[in-house]
């Protein structure tokens, strides 16, 4: 193993991700509450790394967004949670940071510029921090309209671009939120993660701090499709590869009991874009599991049945090759597993 | 010239073994040697202080002659041991957790 190969042991990797245009071209987010960030790039599909830049400056004079006790807090960057590749060129990619904002490198990640419009379109002085960090943590594509992108913010919410990032509005209506002094309000809610089927980029779907969601309408308009999932807090959430109405989600306790309710890991999958769910709990442990899965951990491949896999706190991947029906271990013994991303080679 | 021992982490990054020698034109100081040491190596910008204050990150201790220097101002000259390359500048990762 040389050297390179050994460069991320023990360090946290916040994110790995390829580019969907040059799969050899790799993204990896390193981060170190000793050492700070680093971002690392490989040209030969992991083999060697390199890093490129690190230096995310907010554009102009940064302000403040809420604290945890509401009073205002100074922006100060502290990681990048997600990079996201660009759909058609190798070298642009995208990244999600915390303090919550959005940067762009067009440069194969040696420089980098914010996409201020997200973080001054005037609602950013009421983000607050989630448990885990004000961060930026979920980047969507548009993979037909190369103008169109969503992200979302824990805890801000979601929003929409219609014009490759410069102008963003908020995408929350329908949202409910009973911690926020107003549960309706256009900015606040704690949303872990949203999901896309390329096929039908206005379809999305949303796993909120509480309730899973939907959006037929590009984030217009959401609602509840929860259905009847025993807990509907939880994490992750992703699409069937080649089922636009097939979603899986890892229903856990509640927000301050961090694991599937009665020890239990179940994968929950629906058919119908919700509302109905089914456990999956062939090959996982079905007792004494107190693990959780976080919000990046999940990931689907594009074979013929759909692979789907996920990681845990406790180290564990499991993987299915049968698009949920039944899981296998495939890594049991790594430290907490904070993304699982999928290259489909051919 | 001016020895600087990092911790694996770091030298892992830069890629080197051991300690590193540079040369560091003028006062001997915490700040010249890291911006000495960063412009050698610019994958170490933001590892050991914050790109845009300056200011040391916080769970980073700079020690030079078996003290410790993490407090001092970073303009404040080094002892002639660090400045002759008798001894080494040592940034240290603070012991943290358990």
């Amino acid at each position: 193993m040389g050297r390179e190969r050994a460069a991320f042991r023990r360090l946290e990797i916040y994110h790995v991700k390829g580019s969907p245009v040059d799969p050899e071209r790799i993204y990896a987010s390193q981060t170190s509450g000793w050492f700070g960030q680093v971002v690392q790039r490989s040209s030969d599909g992991g083999t060697t790394w390199e890093p490129v830049s690190n230096t995310f400056e907010y554009e102009g004079v940064p302000g403040t967004h809420q604290w945890y006790d509401g009073t205002p807090h100074p922006w100060e960057f502290k990681r990048v949670w997600h990079l996201e590749p660009s759909l058609t060129e190798r070298d642009s990619v995208y990244a999600g940071i915390e303090d919550a904002a959005l940067f762009r490198s067009t440069d194969g990640g040696q420089s980098w510029q914010e996409l201020a419009g997200l973080r001054s379109h005037g609602s950013g002085p009421h983000w607050q921090p989630g448990a885990g960090g004000m961060c930026l943590h979920t980047i969507l594509i548009d993979p037909t309209n190369a103008a169109r992108m969503y992200i979302a913010i824990s805890a801000a919410g979601a929003f929409r671009t219609d014009d490759g990032g410069t102008t963003w509005k908020p995408i929350n209506r329908g949202l409910r939120s009973d911690f926020m002094p107003d549960p309706t309000a256009e900015v606040g809610h704690c949303v872990h993660r949203i999901a896309m089927h390329p096929s039908r980029p206005q379809v999305l779907f949303m796993q909120k701090h509480w309730d899973v969601m939907r959006s037929d309408d590009a984030g217009e308009s959401w609602r509840e499709v929860s259905g009847n999932l025993p807990t509907d807090f939880g994490f992750p959430i992703d699409v069937h590869a080649h089922e636009p109405e097939t979603i899986f989600v890892v229903p856990i306790k509640s927000d301050s009991e961090h694991f599937p309710p009665d020890g239990s890991l179940r994968v929950f999958r629906s058919r119908t874009g919700g509302n109905e769910w089914e456990a999956l709990t062939k090959g996982l442990p079905q007792k004494d599991c107190y693990v959780n899965v976080l919000r990046d951990a999940m990931a689907v491949d594009s074979l013929d049945r759909c692979g789907v896999y996920f990681g845990t706190t406790g180290g564990q991947v499991y993987a299915s090759k049968d698009g949920g029906d039944s899981w296998a271990p495939i890594v049991r013994d790594l430290p907490a597993v904070l993304s699982v991303e999928v290259q489909t080679l051919q | 010239m001016i020895r600087v021992a990092l911790p694996a982490h770091l030298r892992t990054l830069a890629r080197v073994d051991g300690e590193v020698e540079l040369e560091v034109r003028g006062s001997i100081t915490q700040a010249t040697i890291l911006a000495a040491l960063e412009a050698r190596f610019p994958m170490l910008r933001g590892t050991i202080r914050d790109q845009q204050s300056g200011r040391r990150r916080p769970f980073i201790r700079f020690f030079a002659c078996g003290q410790d220097r993490s407090h001092d101002a970073p303009d404040e000259p080094l002892p002639h041991q660090i400045t002759s390359g008798t001894e080494p500048f040592m940034v240290v990762g603070a012991i943290a957790g358990g």
